[in-house]
């Protein structure tokens, strides 16, 4: 398969995808919600006084972010599994590695989307100055997303026809998640604290050669995972 | 065109395909009954790549490429319309949408309609548009009459034996004897996994193979 056909069916499978959350909105509301939600209680539940707000925000941006990605991750093949559309995919003649980026792709774009609305809100909420950091804050943002949510559409591939799938995707991809999230909150604690962009480069590097892994092994892993 | 070879299979203690061979050429029509359970999609499935089989093998001319699949669920994504569908599938096999297969399957007038607002026979109708979309040169059918009433499944059947006179090889699998038996020109049945019957359907009409199917399967 080539490259140009690997990513034009790829795209085709993304923008299938995200045509149809744009027509339901079930998954993409319900993550909104969840993410105000989740910020409107921890900054009512917040003594300012123990902990300040530039150590705090970080942790509360990642924990959001985490488990609003992973309601992204769960709907990501359900929707296959409706009207048994997966097996067309599994059918048709197009790289297994397509169906997988197509579903990475278009759930980097909902998660993305997520986080376009609670980084201001956790600016807001927390009264966290972001806009002078933005540039190194995306990065950051950009690159544990990517490594995060490559894992978890493999998982969701390999999930998706298990009985308990809901369940089973969290408590699988949530220890692959730790290495990722933990640098991007390190890295996310000193950028807000205003030090150094020298002092989070190692954390970056980390969160892309754990990207490069993670997406050349899940692309690997994929076709064994769908195939019955 | 179509060969299977030997082909074995097990789900845990059940048997799904146990030694079953067959050839299909370009026209033919294979029509496989059997009772639920008997080992009838998972052939179809062996047959279209989707399970790799234990034992034996399964070859189509073209490969995946060659191959349209209906079936009792239509692999369609309700949310959208019935064009955006056919698009997608479309786009995936790399060929434009054929201009007249709308038409030809009445489904012109309901283009712009998502599928989850149509009835379960026009959805059936899309499904084997879907299937349609890139021409295949050979049909695998699975229960393809669920849901069709009785002048689209007479509709469907049309399209089937054009689908053959093309030259276009088919495998049906259904447990009803009635509505498989005017396309086939081949006619097995199948029991726990075995084909127990293998033959050319010649002269015999629905009435005189239910009454063999009756008969090999008891």
């Amino acid at each position: 398969m080539r490259s140009p056909d690997l990513l034009r069916h790829a795209w085709a499978v993304a923008s299938k995808d995200l045509r149809v959350e744009f027509r339901s909105r079930t998954a993409i509301l319900a993550a909104a919600v969840f993410v105000v939600l989740v910020l409107v209680v921890f900054k009512f539940g917040h003594d300012e006084t123990a902990v300040s707000n530039s150590d705090l925000a970080p942790s509360i941006l990642w924990v959001t972010f985490t488990f609003a990605a992973i309601l992204a991750l769960n709907r990501a093949f359900q929707l296959e599994l409706e009207n048994q559309a997966l097996d067309g995919l599994l059918l048709a003649p197009i790289a297994r590695g397509s169906i997988y980026l197509g579903k990475l792709v278009a759930n980097l774009i909902f998660v993305a989307t997520i986080e376009l609305l609670g980084v201001p809100l956790v600016a807001l909420f927390f009264n966290v100055p972001v806009l002078p950091f933005l540039g190194p804050l995306a990065a950051i943002i950009a690159l544990a997303t990517v490594g995060f949510v490559a894992v978890g559409t493999l998982f969701s591939a390999m999930t998706t026809r298990t009985r308990y799938a809901e369940l089973l995707l969290p408590v699988l991809v949530l220890p692959f998640m730790i290495p990722p999230l933990s640098w991007a909150v390190l890295a996310t604690v000193r950028l807000l604290a205003a030090r150094p962009l020298s002092e989070i480069v190692g954390w970056l590097n980390m969160l892309a050669v754990y990207d490069v892994v993670f997406v050349a092994l899940a692309l690997m892993l994929f076709p064994a995972t769908v195939n019955e | 065109m179509l060969l299977a070879e030997r082909l074995r299979h097990r789900f845990g203690a059940v048997t799904a395909l146990d030694d079953v061979s067959f050839t299909v050429q370009p026209g033919q029509t294979l029509a496989v009954f059997g009772p639920n359970g008997a080992g009838k999609t998972t052939l179809l499935k062996v047959l279209a790549g989707l399970i790799h089989p234990q034992g034996g093998r399964a070859h189509i001319d073209g490969g995946r490429r060659a191959i349209g699949w209906i079936g009792h669920q239509p692999q369609l994504y309700a949310q959208l319309t019935v064009l955006e569908n056919l698009r997608f599938w479309a786009s995936l096999y790399d060929v434009p949408l054929p201009p007249d297969l709308l038409s030809r399957l009445g489904l012109a007038e309901h283009a712009g309609r998502s599928v989850r607002s149509l009835s379960r026979g026009l959805v059936q109708r899309v499904a084997i548009a879907r299937a349609l979309v890139h021409d295949p040169a050979v049909l695998l059918l699975d229960e393809p009459f669920t849901g069709l009433d009785r002048t689209a499944a007479e509709a469907f059947s049309r399209l089937l034996a054009q689908h053959a006179a093309a030259g276009r090889a088919s495998v049906l699998v259904t447990h009803n004897v009635e509505e498989g038996t005017g396309l086939a020109t081949e006619v097995a049945f199948m029991r726990a996994g075995r084909f127990v019957q293998l033959a050319p359907r010649g002269a015999r009409g629905p009435a005189q193979v239910a009454e063999d199917y009756r008969n090999a399967i008891a």
